[in-house]
């Protein structure tokens, strides 16, 4: 008899063939083996992923806090807890008011900690870079067309005035330069979808088949 | 009706049919089309390379099967260079399902460069939120991360020893498909000033390329060809290298489909006189 250590890996791989070719059926029309494999999904990460949460969130800060630690720490879980039931409160209609005090206090932490993260890396420091002086050679051409870019694509944008004169040129030379970008971008996500098509194939040709060498 | 109309009304399948053949026809039978490295690989690599000896770097792994075809083969050969390196790794993920891929790559790269669990490298696991955990994390691993994924109490962690915060991370390298990113860059670029290096999946890579020229980050690598690039960096012909050929036949299918449809088209419409 076969050892279940030894058959389990096989089994999976099985598992994950049937599975994927139980997706790409939808390729030729839908049909109950790709509802199948699709509902499987939806139910197995909804499962897993409140397993994980309960494990990693609820037992660690909530319970453990609450039951194993001092009145301090036991005081310093009730808040953050009560919190978190007011949120959930809100699904009756008498409790509305009070949930929204939880949201408040969670927008208001939210914010004050991304306000001055974003200012700082999203807002300074692309700013700073963009004015920065040009670098000598090819270098000076690349700035040079990051500028213009920058400031054409901020004419497109700007609606407080009518695009017309210098403004609308600007306008109108920043709908290339986002066309340009629109363009890059589809290039990778095509890039992205057909990396993602190649891992199955791979899995299924190597894995399953045994077609292609293991790494 | 005209050929015109014919490729116009082109049943989908055969487009699928088509595909299918030019990923798998090249997986079967490689002929290994040259790939060059790019400037902005080639100076992740570099980052890591010439980090002094003995130094840590800290992976932030925050992906999940989705996109794992691009980042999984990111994260083994840039694991592998740190492990040649000799640097200590840690490692964590932000993402619930993170860990059964981050564990399993791991123990690859470990494995193929000789490496053992908690001397050379340690798996914090998952920790939930974002920013809570960056940010505790430059006040203190340990309160984040108490225990390792295993179990093991950080402190009893050889490879963990004299780590507490961001203080002794030489380099932050983050691999993910999300905005985790742009919250490293926000706080461990920005307020605790980590150099960072980010692997990312080719669908946001262009969205950071205006890092890389403030200087934010110091290396991009984007996608499935990214880690192709790096694979050949490092020398090793991985899941990566091993599907570029695929990828390079796809967007010659896919191009030829597009100029092939929109030719049709124009003909079509010259034929019935519309525009």
């Amino acid at each position: 008899m076969i050892p279940w250590a030894q058959m389990a890996p096989t089994i999976t791989v099985w598992v994950a063939a049937f599975l994927t070719l139980c997706v790409f059926s939808f390729l030729y029309k839908d049909n109950p083996f790709y509802r199948f494999a699709e509902h499987l999904f939806v139910g197995s990460a909804a499962g897993y992923l409140l397993a994980v949460q309960y494990q990693n969130v609820i037992i660690p800060n909530v319970w453990l806090p609450l039951t194993t630690g001092k009145p301090v720490t036991i005081g310093l879980t009730a808040i953050p807890l009560l919190l978190g039931l007011l949120m959930v409160a809100r699904i009756s209609p008498r409790f509305t008011g009070p949930a929204r005090w939880a949201i408040a206090f969670y927008v208001g932490t939210y914010s004050g900690i991304a306000v001055t993260g974003y200012m700082q890396a999203q807002v300074l420091a692309q700013v700073a870079d963009a004015v920065k002086p040009f670098p000598p050679g090819w270098g000076a051409v690349n700035a040079a067309l990051g500028l213009i870019g920058l400031l054409t694509v901020i004419a497109y944008f700007f609606f407080s005035v009518p695009h017309k004169g210098v403004v609308g040129v600007g306008a109108r030379v920043g709908i290339w330069f986002l066309m340009v970008a629109f363009g890059a971008s589809f290039g990778y996500t095509v890039m992205a979808r057909v990396s993602l098509l190649i891992a199955r194939v791979q899995f299924l040709l190597r894995d399953w088949m045994h077609l292609i060498p293991m790494s | 009706m005209s050929l015109a109309d014919r490729i116009l009304r082109l049943d989908r399948r055969i487009i699928f049919i088509l595909v299918a053949l030019g990923t798998a026809l090249p997986l079967l039978v490689p002929v290994n089309l040259p790939i060059t490295v790019t400037p902005r690989v080639e100076a992740a690599y570099d980052t890591i390379d010439q980090l002094p000896a003995g130094s840590t770097v800290l992976f932030s792994l925050d992906y999940e099967p989705d996109v794992s075809a691009e980042l999984q083969p990111m994260t083994v050969a840039i694991m592998r260079h740190c492990f040649r390196k000799n640097f200590k790794v840690v490692a964590l993920t932000l993402y619930p399902a993170g860990p059964g891929l981050v564990e399993p790559a791991i123990r690859i790269a470990a494995e193929a460069e000789h490496k053992v669990r908690n001397k050379d490298y340690a798996f914090l696991g998952y920790k939930s939120g974002f920013q809570t955990v960056m940010i505790g994390m430059g006040e203190s691993i340990r309160s984040q991360f108490p225990v390792d994924f295993y179990g093991t109490p950080l402190d009893s962690i050889p490879v963990m020893r004299g780590i507490r915060n961001y203080g002794e991370i030489a380099l932050l390298v983050n691999l993910t498909a999300s905005s985790a990113a742009d919250y490293w860059i926000q706080f461990a670029v920005g307020r605790y000033r980590k150099p960072m290096v980010l692997g990312a999946t080719a669908v946001m890579a262009t969205d950071y390329y205006p890092y890389l020229s403030s200087k934010q980050l110091l290396g991009l690598i984007g996608g499935m060809k990214g880690a192709a690039e790096y694979e050949k960096r490092m020398d090793l012909f991985g899941d990566a290298r091993r599907g570029m050929d695929a990828q390079s036949l796809v967007h010659v299918i896919v191009t030829l489909l597009v100029i092939l449809g929109n030719v049709a088209l124009f003909a079509s419409r010259r034929g019935t006189g519309t525009r």
